[in-house]
């Protein structure tokens, strides 16, 4: 029993720190639009781990993950040249890094899994990760990186932030942008890494990109973002962790990726500014608030061919003025209750309020074509 | 037919189906929806497996264009919220409904033959042993059969849209306003995208299938400016990817569709480096060919300006140029020997160069523009 709490406690530990370097590392590839070069990445670290294997005979964490950052890093220099040097546009050039490196990778595999030598046993946990497999040095390694990594976002944080927002201008004050980028790009290399043994080549990108597209939700601080895609990661790393290893059959990779996956749908839904209900209430609203001044502006306009602008109309008149008319009755009792209108048997008469609150909102349309009241 | 012979047809014709797709892909700037689609029809490839039990049942092919299409709709959905960009509403989707598809697997599928490996990687190389048999005579691969009928389905939609398929990519605008419905095609597309990868990926697996969509035909757009022979040779890069790969996989026992996806971006890597007119090769033997003819110019402006001047003797010598217009002594040598060549200098003994009557001209036409 405290056996299992140990290797739990361990995965839960080692999905974490993943998580909170895959969220805030990868928080400046989303945001500069590179969410994909993630998938590439992660995808060209396949036939690294091979090789790595093949050339020191070792399975020790770090051999293995330099080998993937190294062949993830050279994916992305593939990238660079290709879309640099010819008009295949960018997409296709992501599309082409991922599928041929992972295809070598595949290659590699095979081949060494046809050596005499039975010692690659668990090389292909690569593909789908296996959190279960994790044991204290892994995690070590994994937290050791993600620091690394972690302290030179903050000590280039600046340079980052500038890169970020306004290249040019980081240019033109004689900042060294393509070795920037390099080094930006780097960063998301080593927080890729970290978390392949974990989730696996295929899922690692989710993780790179969801905490991000969720933190971006609530904050338009770039440091918030970060902060905030940081935690969620890491939250949805150990969450994901906890829940597979409560049930059987369920494997850690998809299980954090869904958690991850929950953690934006419930930012798009609720977070407070850009979430979807909060634009949702905002429109409402707004389409209120325009048919309630509506109706008093055609009132207005009614009453602007009497002598006496307090003169009442009929709702059928309203009804024939406004592309709604069954709001029209509604719209009415609402105005009624600002005390704006009265009914007047059948019809509705613009009260004093109602007559100076609509020669404000017609004085506020068109100045002009708005005649004071008599 | 040998098993080899029926490996190596199975795999030429989901290469062909995939490169014919992949081409309008590519021209579409959209390229990474195949990535996006072979990952996220796997619930749907599931779920339909659940139902028939049977990995060849037509029904597999009619889920996964169903998943394929509701992908792309979730995709352009979230990315019209505007709350994230359409790259990041892709890397968003589709890992999720792919992690969909491997907890289903995992948690009711064990055991049965459909594990995510084979999804992901897909193994021709087992692909001829399920036969298609009708009243107990032999008819070939299953596979060959459904990727030959996908192929033909492909070849119809392309055949019989060609206009549309053709409009919609190079100018949508157009295609909306002359009423050929670039979104209905849009989506075609994406079905067509779905039927193939669900094909494929018992073939070659859901993530080398993206490679034999893009590498083949962003390859044959390096080499040609006309569409229909960058379908010809789109299919064409992709069929001699599957015939190499299969041959190097037969050669080191390695895997058949890693192997091909390694041949098609080795087919690429060939194409980017020695293209005829866009390749390395050629865009640097172009630059220095103008780098030459530049030189020329200046040459003759050179020589046009100290033309009868007192200094011309010191000026006008092939070793003072180096020094007076800092031009490495190569470059200056293949600059006269072109200025030479085209009959603008002539040589007054061995170091001293002047102006001949078309020299003159072309100087003075160099300097007005």
């Amino acid at each position: 029993m405290i056996e299992l709490d140990y290797t739990l406690r361990t995965v839960a530990l080692g999905a974490a720190v993943l998580g909170l370097s895959a969220g805030s590392l990868g928080t400046f590839a989303v945001l500069r639009g590179q969410s994909l070069l993630g998938d590439a990445i992660s995808h060209a670290a396949l036939p690294g781990v091979a090789l790595a294997f093949l050339l020191t005979a070792s399975k020790a964490p770090l051999v293995l993950v330099m080998g993937a950052a190294l062949a993830g890093w050279l994916g992305t220099l593939c990238v660079m040249g290709i879309t640099g040097r010819s008009r295949v546009p960018q997409d296709a050039a992501l599309g082409i890094v991922l599928s041929v490196f992972f295809g070598l990778g595949m290659v590699l595999l095979t081949w060494i899994q046809a050596r005499p030598t039975a010692a690659q046993a668990g090389l292909d946990t690569f593909l789908f990760g296996q959190a279960a497999a994790l044991v204290g040095r892994d995690v070590v390694t994994m937290a050791v990186l993600g620091a690394a990594a972690l302290v030179a976002l903050v000590v280039f944080w600046k340079e980052f932030k500038l890169l970020l927002f306004d290249p040019d201008f980081a240019a033109v004050q004689g900042f060294p942008v393509r070795s920037l980028d390099v080094g930006l790009t780097t960063l998301l290399v080593v927080a890729i890494v970290i978390g392949l043994q974990t989730v696996g080549v295929v899922l690692m990108s989710a993780l790179i990109v969801a905490p991000a597209a969720a933190a971006r939700q609530w904050t338009d601080r770039l440091w918030g973002v970060v902060v905030l895609a940081g935690l969620f990661g890491a939250l949805s790393g150990m969450a994901g962790a906890v829940i597979s290893a409560s049930a059987a059959r369920l494997p850690a990779g998809p299980t954090i990726v869904l958690c991850a996956t929950a953690v934006v749908a419930v930012s798009l839904l609720a977070a407070p500014r850009r979430g979807l209900i909060a634009e949702a209430v905002r429109t409402l609203r707004n389409r209120r608030l325009l048919r309630v001044a509506g109706t008093l502006e055609d009132l207005y306009t009614l009453a602007l061919g009497h002598a006496d602008p307090h003169h009442p109309h009929p709702v059928a008149t309203l009804r024939t003025m406004t592309a709604r008319p069954e709001a029209v009755a509604p719209t009415l009792d609402a105005l009624r209750a600002e005390g704006l209108v009265a009914p007047v048997g059948d019809a509705w008469s613009l009260t004093v309020r109602g007559l100076a609150e609509a020669h404000r909102l017609a004085r506020h349309r068109a100045p002009e074509a708005a005649p004071p009241p008599r | 037919m040998t098993p080899q012979v029926e490996i190596l047809l199975i795999c030429s014709v989901t290469a062909a189906a995939c490169a014919l797709v992949g081409a309008f892909l590519v021209l579409r700037r959209t390229a990474l929806l195949s990535d996006a689609i072979s990952h996220a029809i796997l619930p749907g490839i599931v779920l339909a497996f659940f139902y028939t039990e049977n990995l060849a049942s037509p029904l597999l092919l009619g889920a996964a264009a169903v998943t394929g299409v509701v992908t792309v709709a979730i995709i352009e959905a979230l990315g019209q919220t505007r709350l994230v960009k359409q790259d990041a509403a892709i890397a968003l989707v589709f890992p999720a409904l792919f992690s969909v598809g491997v907890v289903l697997i995992a948690r009711y599928a064990s055991g049965v033959h459909l594990d995510t490996d084979s999804v992901l990687l897909g193994d021709p190389a087992f692909a001829w042993i399920e036969r298609l048999e009708v009243a107990g005579r032999d008819l070939g691969p299953q596979a060959l059969w459904l990727m030959g009928a996908v192929l033909a389905v492909v070849v119809a939609f392309v055949g019989g849209f060609y206009k549309e398929l053709k409009l919609s990519t190079f100018d949508p605008a157009l295609a909306a306003a002359l009423g050929l419905a670039p979104a209905a095609v849009h989506y075609a597309l994406m079905t067509l995208v779905s039927v193939v990868a669900v094909g494929a990926f018992d073939v070659v697996g859901s993530i080398l299938v993206v490679g034999l969509m893009i590498a083949p035909p962003a390859a044959a757009w390096l080499l040609t400016d006309r569409l229909p022979v960058l379908l010809g040779l789109s299919v064409l890069l992709g069929v001699a990817s599957a015939v190499l790969g299969y041959g190097l996989a037969r050669l080191g026992d390695v895997s058949i569709a890693g192997a091909m996806a390694v041949m098609a971006g080795l087919l690429f890597a060939a194409c980017f480096a020695f293209a005829p007119d866009r390749g390395l090769v050629a865009q640097a033997r172009r630059r220095a060919r103008q780098r030459v003819a530049f030189a020329e110019r200046m040459l003759l402006v050179h020589l046009l300006h100290h033309e009868h001047t007192p200094e011309a003797d010191r000026e006008c010598r092939v070793g003072h140029l180096q020094e007076h217009l800092h031009w490495a002594p190569a470059l200056a040598g293949r600059a006269v020997r072109a200025a030479e060549r085209s009959g603008a200098v002539r040589r007054l003994g061995a170091d001293r160069l002047a102006l001949t009557e078309a020299g003159r001209a072309a100087a003075q036409q160099a300097m007005v523009g």
